[in-house]
């Protein structure tokens, strides 16, 4: 069975990119097969780089857990000074239970908790629900969760952005009766 | 020490198939004498031939001939080489050798070197030492690779084994300099302590000052990967009483003026790590101008040089005295350049084995080219591993390489950019090559000049190199690049692949294809479960098969581990939800005559 995809000279964007949808609604290269009821797709961190032709800003990629193959006694020979965060921005990776795609974003783009829910909402197409002043967050079907650095999973809302910022390693859009009325505290 | 250069066949894969076998041979020596005395004389002749063999690979075949050949072979063993440490459990291997001398094992998958494997996913030597304690008073030796090893265990060996002469630890962690001490100051007859690659914890323990005060027997001692500063006084004084010292590689915190120190007192040294190379962080050295050469001129002895970890590159031209008798050279952590090299690489004509860092270019590929006639082993390490940094090293350097190093025997190669071209050029100007791996840092990179994938060059190289024992792809690939490698790559053993292929017809080709096939990693590849059936009838022959990012589903695995009941089946989890998914992120399984392990972690699913 001969792929008959030709392969451009250069990055190959349309094979890597990511794209959230429900499934058919778009053509993928590699299909999973049926038997497998993933909620995930097994690819690694990527970035989704910026359709512009602009090319002064190139968007540099993620880097890939353990890739390239090299052991990190050797890596920390040359980089013992470079700290991650300062040089790429804080990704954190976001989930939304039922989609099959992960996404990444970058804390530092955002000045505080509103404009990152929005960022969300757009990113994936929903909203936290309706927010009344007595009952917060009702008749929500989704809830914002984060996982600190403790590996506990925490409402996303509740300390101060810039220790949110510091202490959240991922995020979790819950959906479904685990979710309802939870809302998130922001 | 990599396997490629012996032949496989380790203690598990003998093991299993040799318990089954019941086949006895009788007096077949002189059938008409009915005593005992022909089998007795067949013994003792066949126990003193035994003494002599000592690969392994040999040795299981002698295990297999009959109850009694097994027998012999089993107290006449003296090293025990155990690939996978949870393939064979401690007591099962001391119940059938009794008389181990060396030992060598090995535990975590290769791919925990790159932060795949959790922390504490297992490999522990604790079981394994603290049954020998009992078993091998007499043990000497001890190898152990990518194990977890405590000060407990490195106290329990010290003090258990008398004679104990030789530890050689490569990408293992666990333990601290108080470990170390403690091995310093007990083994009296320590020979060899090699600490390569590990990961060592900085107690602030001053072990070097812990070696015996009268003289030690120490031949060899390494520990550049040893991140915490060592007394060196202390040091110079070790060096001082250590006069079979020949193999001292030091840490970065060495600097170049106590290197100095150290040479003098030691020119019979065949193997040196410099350590920094460099002044900073001396007080004493300032501005002195340093008599280096002359050291190096007084090491006659002087064949392999490492080190360089923050050269100072006035200082490199010292080293020329002994570029003529080097045969290896490791530069792979000097960020030099082309122009810096080729004084120091156009003496080298000895050289053998060379690692250096792609700073150096093609143009100082090509120099190592046309001087390095015999090289056997080259490595090319990126300064800059990243998918996006500029491509010092390319085709140019690989073609170069060779055409000019036509006994190229092993390679490890990081570029950002290849071409079929270069690598079929390769196939054919390095036909005895055994060892190919090629990395071409951009995932999914085809060929830059003809846009094709990269299935031409590697389906060259497994049908050309008729040697060839592992291989390591890279760039873009289709299913094709692995039809190759199954019709061709009859004695690969060991394969690497990363985002390659298309779909399970790939892993399909491989499994079915290579009859050696011994150790599989695979990561970010399309295979999905009805690949991994198609090996069925060769996973008891494997060391194991990693597969990470791939399309495995529980279920699959699940009906794998069903169907084959001495394959203990992992799935590793990185996240606690991904127990709910059906998908296998990690899967890691292994033949083994014990069964699920009974120490694996939460995070570990045993099917």
């Amino acid at each position: 069975m001969e792929s008959t995809v030709t392969y451009e000279s250069d990055l190959n964007l349309k094979a890597t990119e990511l794209r959230l949808g429900l499934p058919g609604t778009d053509e993928y290269e590699k299909q999973t097969p049926p038997s497998v009821r993933s909620n995930k797709r097994s690819l690694p961190d990527i970035i989704e780089e910026s359709d512009t032709g602009d090319r002064e800003a190139p968007v540099t990629k993620a880097q890939v857990v353990g890739w390239p193959p090299i052991r990190s006694y050797r890596k920390n020979s040359f980089q013992p000074k470079k700290i991650e965060a300062e040089a790429t921005g804080i990704y954190v990776k976001v989930s939304m239970d039922g989609a099959p795609y992960l996404r990444k974003i970058d804390l530092k783009v955002y000045k505080g908790y509103p404009e990152l829910l929005k960022a969300l909402e757009n990113m994936f197409k929903f909203t936290i629900g309706e927010y009344s002043d007595r009952e917060g967050y009702t008749r929500s079907e989704y809830a914002l969760t984060y996982e600190d650095k403790d590996g506990d999973w925490m409402m996303v809302g509740d300390v101060p952005w810039d220790m949110f910022m510091s202490s959240c390693k991922r995020l979790r859009i819950m959906k479904g009766s685990e979710a309802r009325g939870l809302g998130c505290a922001v | 020490m990599s396997e490629d250069d012996e032949r496989a066949t380790d203690l598990s894969g003998g093991g299993i198939v040799s318990s089954n076998r019941t086949r006895c041979c009788g007096g077949s020596v002189a059938s008409d004498c009915p005593s005992q005395f022909p089998d007795q004389v067949l013994e003792n002749v066949l126990e003193n031939v035994l003494l002599f063999l000592t690969s392994r690979r040999e040795r299981n075949t002698v295990s297999l001939v009959c109850k009694s050949w097994y027998r012999l072979e089993k107290q006449t063993r003296s090293e025990l080489f155990i690939g996978n440490c949870y393939a064979v459990s401690p007591r099962r291997a001391i119940e059938r050798f009794q008389k181990i001398l060396s030992l060598v094992l090995k535990g975590k998958p290769r791919f925990a070197d790159f932060n795949l494997v959790p922390l504490n996913w297992g490999a522990h030597f604790t079981p394994w030492v603290t049954a020998m304690a009992e078993a091998y008073p007499w043990l000497e030796k001890v190898y152990l690779k990518r194990m977890s090893v405590t000060d407990e265990d490195l106290a329990l060996l010290a003090q258990s084994f008398p004679g104990f002469k030789e530890l050689v630890l490569v990408c293992c962690d666990g333990f601290g300099t108080s470990g170390l001490a403690l091995v310093a100051s007990k083994c009296r007859q320590l020979r060899v302590l090699d600490l390569i690659d590990d990961d060592v914890m900085d107690d602030e323990v001053d072990w070097i000052s812990c070696f015996p005060e009268t003289g030690t027997c120490l031949e060899s001692l390494i520990f550049d990967c040893v991140e915490c500063p060592v007394n060196f006084d202390a040091l110079e004084q070790l060096v001082a009483r250590s006069s079979s010292l020949r193999k001292l590689r030091l840490n970065r915190h060495v600097s170049i003026g106590q290197l100095h120190r150290l040479m003098v007192q030691a020119p019979q040294l065949t193997h040196l790590g410099t350590g920094s190379f460099s002044s900073a962080g001396d007080p004493a050295q300032g501005d002195q101008e340093l008599d280096l050469i002359s050291d190096f001129a007084a090491s006659k002895s002087l064949i392999c040089l490492s080190g360089f970890r923050d050269i100072l590159l006035d200082y490199l031209p010292a080293i020329h005295p002994v570029c003529a008798n080097l045969t290896s050279l490791n530069f792979s952590y000097a960020s030099i350049n082309a122009e810096q090299l080729k004084p120091v690489i156009c003496h080298c004509h000895k050289l053998q084995t060379f690692w250096v860092l792609d700073s150096v270019c093609d143009e100082g590929l090509q120099a190592v080219a046309a001087t390095c006639k015999d090289l056997r082993e080259l490595r090319v390490f990126p300064m800059n591993p990243s998918e996006d940094s500029d491509s010092p090293v390319s085709e140019v350097g690989l073609l170069a390489i060779s055409e000019g190093c036509r006994q190229l025997r092993s390679i490890l190669y990081f570029c950002q950019q290849m071409t079929n071209a270069a690598v079929v050029a390769m196939s054919k100007n390095c036909p005895d090559l055994v060892v190919f791996r090629l990395c071409i840092m951009g995932r999914h990179l085809p060929d830059h000049l003809t846009g094709q994938p990269m299935d031409e060059g590697f389906g060259a190289i497994v049908m050309n190199c008729n040697k060839l024992t592992r291989l390591a792809v890279s760039g873009l690939l289709t299913d094709k690049a692995f039809s190759y490698i199954g019709k061709y790559g009859k004695l690969v053993r060991t394969l690497s692949v990363a985002f390659a292929g298309d779909g399970d017809m790939g892993l399909r080709y491989v499994l079915e294809g290579c009859p050696k096939l011994q150790k599989l990693e695979i990561r970010d590849s399309p295979f999905g479960d009805s690949a991994l059936f198609s090996g069925l009838h060769h996973y008891y022959k494997m060391r194991f098969l990693w597969m990470s990012s791939c399309q495995l589903s529980r279920s699959g695995c699940k009906e794998i581990a069903q169907r084959m009941p001495r394959l203990v089946v992992e799935v590793i989890r990185d996240r606690v939800e991904e127990e709910m998914d059906d998908a296998v992120e990690k899967l890691y399984m292994y033949p083994s005559l014990e069964g699920p392990r009974d120490d694996a972690p939460k995070f570990v699913t045993i099917l």
